[in-house]
C-alpha cells in the first residue's frame, strides 16, 4: 500500500508566480531566442532560412575558434598551476587566531573586492613603461617589456594579473579548510615525531582535500569565462594572442554580427559550463558526506 | 617505561587568590613505572589538564614534572617520548594500517627490516594482522582507536601511554572488547599507562590505582577495593558505585547515632566523634532484616526497579531516602510497603565535614 | 492519545533503513527503543514525530491517519542528544516559548514551576551557552515538558553527559515521566538504562523491530538470540550445545537435564547471563572448570573472564574478588537459569522467574 502524501499547500505555487515571470522574461525567453538564432541564417530582418545544425558544424570547424579554445585551456591550466600552490602557501602562512588573523584576512581579501574592469585598468597602467611602476622598473632592468607589442609579455601580464586578483580566494578557502582540522591531529603528529613537511603532506593536505577541490573547480570555471580583465588590459592583443573564448564569442556575435555561429557556439559554451557545474555539484556532495563520516572518527 | 612525579599547580590567571582560580590545586603525586592508573572525575575536574601537563601539551603555571627523576616540565611530548590516545581516533587518512603503525619509526630513521618486524609484532598484539594493507580511513571507530594506540606502542622505548577518554565514540558492545584489549596490553607489556575518564567502570576495571578528582583537587588515591570500601570523602562515596553511597544525616552521641527519631546503637568496637555526622552505607551492603533488628531503620518503599541481574529498592524514612541492592527475588515489594533496612553494618562509614572520621 | 504504527517501513534509494514493523506504544507510559547505533531508532522516532514519511505503512493517532501531516500540526515534543536550545534567548524565554506560542496565561508561574522541578530555577536569567552540558539538557527538557504534548520523544538525551550526571538525570526523568500524562518514547543504546527506566521496551537491530513488551519481560524472556544479544550488559555468554534424550549436552562440556518443549532442532545455543555464574557451589549446580584470563573490578562487581572447556565465559560476581591471571578456577551455575535457543536462534526455554537460588 503506497502512501499518498497530502499536498502541503497549493497556495505556494501562486506565491512564486511573480518570480517565474521575471525569470522567464530575463532568462528563458532570451535563451530560446539564442536557440532560435543558432538554427537559422538571418540574411536580413525579413529573410530567415532554417539551416538546422549547419552553424554548429561550421563553428566546430572554425580555425579561429580552435585557436581561441586552445588559448583558453592553456590559460586556465596555467592559472591553476600557479594559483593553487600559491594559495595553499598563503593559507599556511596566515595566523590562526587573534587580532592578527582578522587583520590579515581583511588585507588578503582586498583584491577580491575590486571591480573587475578596475583590476584591468590598474594593471594596464601598472604595466606601462612610461608611467607604470612595473613597466618602468622592468625597463630600468634592461628588459624590453611591452604588453601591447610582445605576445609573450601580454600573456604573462594577464596571467600575473589573474594570480594577483584571485589567489586570495584559494588562500581563504584553504584557510577555512585548515581551521577545521582538530588540534589533536597536530598533537599526535608531534608525538609521532613528524617533521613540518610530513605534517603538511600527511595531515594538512589530506584534510584540505575537500576545500581544495572546490577551489580548483571554482578557479577553473571562472578562468574559463574570463572576459573583463584581459579585455581592459590588452583588448585581446597583440593580434589575438590574448583573445580568450568569451571575448572571441562576443566579437563574433556583436562585433561581426555573425549571430548564427555565435549563437551556436554560445549554446555549446553553455553546455560546457553546465557540465562543469554538474561535476562541481557532485564533488561537493561527495565531500560533504565524507566530512560528516570523518568527523565522527 | 618511566616513573612520573608531579609537584605542581595550574591556575587560570596570573595571580590566583582563591581555589576557584585554579584548574589544578597544588598537588604531589607519583605514578610508578609500569603501573596502570586512572584519573576519574566529572567534567571540569581537571583530569584532562593533568594529563596534558604530563604529556607535555600544556605547561603548568607553577611547579615541575619529573620523568625518572629528570625534570621535563617544559619538554615537548616528542622529547618525553610519550604516546597519547585521544577522544576520537587520530589516524593518517592517506596511509594504510601498516604505514600508520610504521610512521613514528620511519620518522626516526629506523631501518626498514626492523620497522616491518615491529609493525608485525604490534599488529599481532592488536589482533589486526589481517588488515595491515587496508586503507586506515575505511575502518570502524574501534579499529581506528586501536591503530592510534598501536602507533604509541610501536616505539620500543615509549615512556608512558596516556589515554584521554578513548572510548567516547565507541559503541557500547565494542567498549568491552577494547577495554579488555587495553588491559591485556598493560599486562603483557608492563607499560606505565594513565587513563582519564568520567566513567567509573572504565576507571576501576582498568587501573590498579585510581585518582578521584573534583574541582581541581585529587580527593583520594586508591585501589578499586579501597575506594569502594572506605571512601575518604563523601564525594568519593557518591561518585564510585552505581548508584553511589547512601548518606543519612544524624547526630552522634557517645555510643549511639541518632537519626531522628530513631536512635541506632553503635557496636562497642566503634566510637564516633560527637556532633552532626553523615552515615554512609553502600546500597550493596544494605540488607533486609526483621523488624526491630538493632542498626536497622523502619522505611517505606518508594520504588522497586528490576535491573535484570538484581533489584533496586528505594525507600524513605523521615525525609531521607536510601537505596538498597537486593537479589532478584525481592521483586515482590511494591510502593508503600513497610520494610526494615539495616544501615549500620561493618561496611558503614561516618563523615564529618565531608571527610571520613570513622 | 494512542499512537499506532502499522506496517511501517522506510527505504532511501536501495537502502532499507527500517524493515516492515508495527508497534503501538503503550499510552501514557515510557517506551524505550533499545538498539545499537544504526539500528533504526532515530529513523523510527522521526516517523513517529512526523519529521519523515514512511515509504509504506500508516501512522495513526487515535485512529486517524496522520501520515503527511506536517510536524508543526502534530503535538509533539522532542529532546535531542546535542542539548538543543535557542541560543539567543535566555533560559526563561526558552522554557516559555511553547507556552507563548499557544497564547497561554500564567506563563511565568508555569516556567518557574518547571524550572524548579528540574533544578534550574537559579539560571532563568542566563543564556544556554553559559550553562554546563547537564544544565543545558535540563533546559531542553523543561521546554519539552512545558509544551505538555501528548507525545514526547527523547533521542539518547543523556549520551553526551558524564556517567554520574547521567545517573542523576535518569532518576529525575523516571520521576518526571511517572507523574506526567504523555506517551514517552526514549531511545538508548544502553541496556542498563532501559532496565532502570522500566516501562516498556522495543528492541531494535539493523532496522528491524525484534520484540516489544514490558521491559522486565523482554529482558527475562528474549524471543530470539538477537534480542538476548542486544539486551545484555555485560554480553550474555553463548555456548554451543546439542539436544540429547535427557536434555541438553554442552559441546565439550557437561550434560544438563532439562525438559525441552516438543521436538527441537539438534543444534542448540545455550545462553547464560554473567550474573548466573558464581564461585560458590550451590545445590544441584553444574560446574565449569577453566583458567582465569582477566579480572575486571568495578567496585560493586567483579567481572572474571575464564577460558573453560566449553568456550570463553564472563562471570559477574558481586563485590571485590581478586584472581591471579592464569589461575585455575571453578564456576558454578544453576541449570534452571539457562536460556536455550534453537538452530534458528529462537527461544525454546527461559529461566523461571522467582525460582532458582
Amino acid at each position: 500500500m503506497s502512501t499518498t502524501i497530502k499536498p502541503v499547500n497549493q497556495k505556494a505555487w501562486f506565491l512564486i508566480l511573480p518570480v517565474l515571470v521575471c525569470v522567464a522574461f530575463s532568462a528563458i525567453l532570451p535563451l530560446m531566442t539564442v536557440v532560435n538564432y543558432s538554427v537559422q541564417d538571418i540574411i536580413s530582418p525579413e529573410r530567415r532560412v532554417f539551416v538546422g545544425t549547419e552553424w554548429f558544424a561550421a563553428i566546430m570547424r572554425d580555425e579561429e575558434l580552435h585557436g581561441a579554445l586552445l588559448r583558453q585551456l592553456t590559460f586556465s591550466f596555467s592559472v591553476l598551476m600557479v594559483e593553487l600552490p600559491l594559495g595553499i602557501l598563503l593559507a599556511l602562512a596566515m595566523p590562526a587566531q587573534g587580532w592578527k588573523s582578522s587583520a590579515v584576512l581583511v588585507i588578503v581579501s582586498l583584491s577580491l573586492l575590486i571591480p573587475w574592469n578596475v583590476v584591468g585598468t590598474i594593471w594596464q597602467i601598472f604595466g606601462r613603461t612610461d608611467i607604470g611602476l612595473m613597466g618602468a622598473a622592468l625597463q630600468g632592468l634592461g628588459i624590453e617589456y611591452s604588453y601591447t607589442g610582445n605576445a609573450t609579455h601580454a600573456w604573462l601580464t594577464v596571467l600575473l594579473m589573474d594570480v594577483w586578483h584571485w589567489t586570495p580566494l584559494v588562500g581563504l578557502l584553504g584557510y577555512a579548510g585548515l581551521r577545521s582540522i582538530p588540534d589533536a591531529y597536530y598533537q599526535a603528529a608531534s608525538i609521532d615525531g613528524a617533521s613540518k613537511l610530513a605534517v603538511f603532506w600527511y595531515v594538512q593536505l589530506p584534510k584540505m582535500r575537500g576545500v581544495l577541490m572546490i577551489a580548483v573547480l571554482l578557479r577553473f570555471m571562472d578562468s574559463f569565462m574570463i572576459y573583463t580583465e584581459p579585455f581592459v588590459l590588452t583588448g585581446g592583443g597583440p593580434g589575438n594572442s590574448t583573445t580568450f573564448l568569451s571575448q572571441f564569442l562576443t566579437l563574433k556575435a556583436v562585433g561581426q554580427f555573425d549571430v548564427g555561429p555565435a549563437a551556436a557556439f554560445s549554446l555549446i559554451y553553455f553546455l560546457i559550463i553546465l557540465l562543469l557545474s554538474f561535476i562541481l555539484y557532485n564533488w561537493m556532495q561527495r565531500v560533504g558526506t565524507q566530512e560528516k563520516g570523518g568527523a565522527h572518527g | 617505561m618511566a616513573r612520573i612525579e608531579l609537584d605542581l599547580a595550574h591556575a587560570y590567571g596570573r595571580n590566583p587568590k582563591q581555589d576557584s582560580d585554579y584548574a589544578l590545586l597544588p598537588l604531589r603525586m607519583t605514578f610508578e613505572d609500569g603501573g596502570a592508573y586512572a584519573l576519574l572525575g566529572p567534567s571540569g575536574c581537571g583530569k584532562t589538564t593533568m594529563l596534558n601537563i604530563m604529556s607535555g601539551l600544556l605547561a603548568p603555571s607553577q611547579g615541575s614534572v619529573y620523568f625518572d627523576g629528570v625534570e621535563v616540565t617544559r619538554a615537548s611530548p616528542q622529547a618525553r617520548n610519550i604516546a597519547q590516545v585521544f577522544q576520537f581516533p587520530v589516524i593518517y587518512d592517506t596511509m594504510t594500517v601498516a604505514e600508520n603503525l610504521a610512521f613514528p619509526l620511519r620518522n626516526r630513521q629506523v631501518p626498514k627490516a626492523q620497522v616491518d618486524r615491529r609493525v608485525a609484532e604490534i599488529a599481532e598484539i592488536l589482533e589486526m594482522s589481517g588488515q595491515l594493507n587496508q586503507r586506515a580511513a575505511n575502518l570502524a571507530a574501534d579499529e581506528k582507536q586501536k591503530i592510534s594506540l598501536g602507533r604509541g606502542l610501536v616505539r620500543p622505548d615509549v615512556t608512558a601511554v596516556l589515554f584521554d577518554e578513548p572510548l567516547t565514540v565507541i559503541d557500547p558492545h565494542l567498549k568491552w572488547q577494547l577495554r579488555r584489549k587495553i588491559k591485556q596490553i598493560h599486562h603483557d607489556l608492563k607499560l606505565t599507562m594513565i587513563y582519564v575518564t568520567h566513567d567509573q567502570v572504565e576507571a576501576l576495571t582498568f587501573a590498579d590505582q585510581v585518582v578521584v578528582m573534583t574541582r581541581g583537587r585529587a580527593v583520594q588515591v586508591g585501589t578499586a577495593a579501597e575506594l569502594f570500601e572506605r571512601p575518604g570523602h563523601t564525594f568519593v562515596g557518591h561518585f564510585i558505585g552505581s548508584p553511589g553511597m547512601n548518606f543519612l544525616t544524624g547526630v552522634a552521641a557517645r555510643n549511639s547515632f541518632l537519626i531522628d527519631p530513631v536512635d541506632l546503637p553503635m557496636p562497642p568496637s566503634r566510637t564516633l566523634p560527637p556532633g552532626e555526622l553523615k552515615l554512609g552505607v553502600r546500597p550493596e551492603y544494605v540488607s533486609l532484616v526483621a523488624p526491630g533488628t538493632p542498626g536497622a531503620l523502619p522505611m517505606s518503599v518508594t520504588q522497586v526497579q528490576d535491573v535484570g541481574t538484581h533489584v533496586m529498592l528505594c525507600a524513605s524514612f523521615a525525609g531521607q531516602s536510601v537505596k538498597a541492592r537486593m537479589p532478584s527475588d525481592a521483586a515482590h515489594f511494591s510502593k508503600g510497603d513497610n520494610v526494615w533496612l539495616q544501615v549500620m553494618t561493618e561496611h558503614t562509614c561516618f563523615y564529618q565535614n565531608e571527610e571520613i572520621v570513622a | 492519545m494512542q499512537l499506532t504504527l502499522e506496517g511501517v517501513s522506510k527505504k532511501a534509494g536501495a537502502q532499507s533503513w527500517l524493515y516492515e514493523m508495527s508497534i503501538a506504544p503503550r499510552s501514557n507510559a515510557v517506551t524505550v527503543l533499545l538498539g545499537a547505533t544504526q539500528a533504526g531508532k532515530t529513523s523510527l522516532m522521526r516517523i513517529m514525530a512526523g519529521l519523515d514519511v514512511p515509504t509504506h505503512g500508516t501512522v495513526k493517532v487515535d485512529g486517524q491517519n496522520v501520515v503527511g501531516v506536517p510536524v508543526r500540526e502534530r503535538n509533539v515534543a522532542m529532546v535531542y542528544q546535542q542539548f538543543i536550545n535557542y541560543p539567543s534567548m535566555r533560559v526563561w524565554d526558552n522554557i516559555a516559548s511553547p507556552l507563548k506560542l499557544r497564547g497561554e496565561h500564567g506563563i511565568d508561574q508555569r516556567v518557574r514551576e518547571l524550572a524548579k522541578k528540574l533544578h534550574i530555577d537559579m539560571f532563568l536569567e542566563r543564556y544556554p551557552a553559559e550553562l554546563s552540558g547537564g544544565q543545558q539538557q535540563r533546559v531542553a527538557l523543561a521546554r519539552a515538558l512545558a509544551k505538555g504534548a501528548p507525545l514526547m520523544l527523547l533521542d539518547e538525551p543523556l549520551v553526551n553527559l558524564d556517567y554520574k550526571l547521567r545517573e542523576e538525570l535518569r532518576d529525575e526523568l523516571s520521576a518526571l515521566f511517572a507523574d506526567g500524562n504523555s506517551t514517552v518514547i526514549y531511545a538508548t543504546t544502553e541496556p542498563g538504562e532501559a532496565l532502570l527506566l522500566g516501562g516498556y521496551t522495543a528492541v531494535m537491530d539493523a532496522g528491524e523491530l525484534l520484540q516489544y513488551g514490558p521491559t522486565a519481560e523482554v529482558f527475562h524472556k528474549p524471543e530470539s538470540l538477537r534480542v538476548a544479544r542486544a539486551f545484555s550488559d555485560p554480553p550474555m555468554n553463548l555456548l554451543a550445545a546439542h539436544a540429547t534424550a535427557g536434555g541438553v549436552q554442552l559441546d565439550g562440556g557437561p550434560a544438563l537435564a532439562l525438559q525441552l518443549p516438543g521436538s527441537t532442532t539438534q543444534k542448540l545455543t545455550l545462553g547464560l547471563r554473567a550474573s548466573a555464574l558464581r564461585v560458590n557451589r550451590g545445590e544441584g549446580d553444574v560446574d565449569l572448570i577453566g583458567k582465569v584470563e582477566l579480572a575486571e573490578i568495578s567496585g560493586s562487581d567483579t567481572f572474571v573472564h575464564v577460558a573453560t572447556q566449553v568456550g570463553e565465559v564472563v562471570a559477574q560476581l558481586t563485590g571485590v574478588h581478586y584472581f591471579d591471571l592464569g589461575a585455575q578456577v571453578s564456576l558454578y551455575f544453576d541449570p534452571t537459569q539457562i536460556y536455550v535457543f534453537d538452530a534458528a536462534d529462537m527461544l525454546l526455554l527461559a529461566p523461571v522467574r522467582g525460582g532458582g537460588r
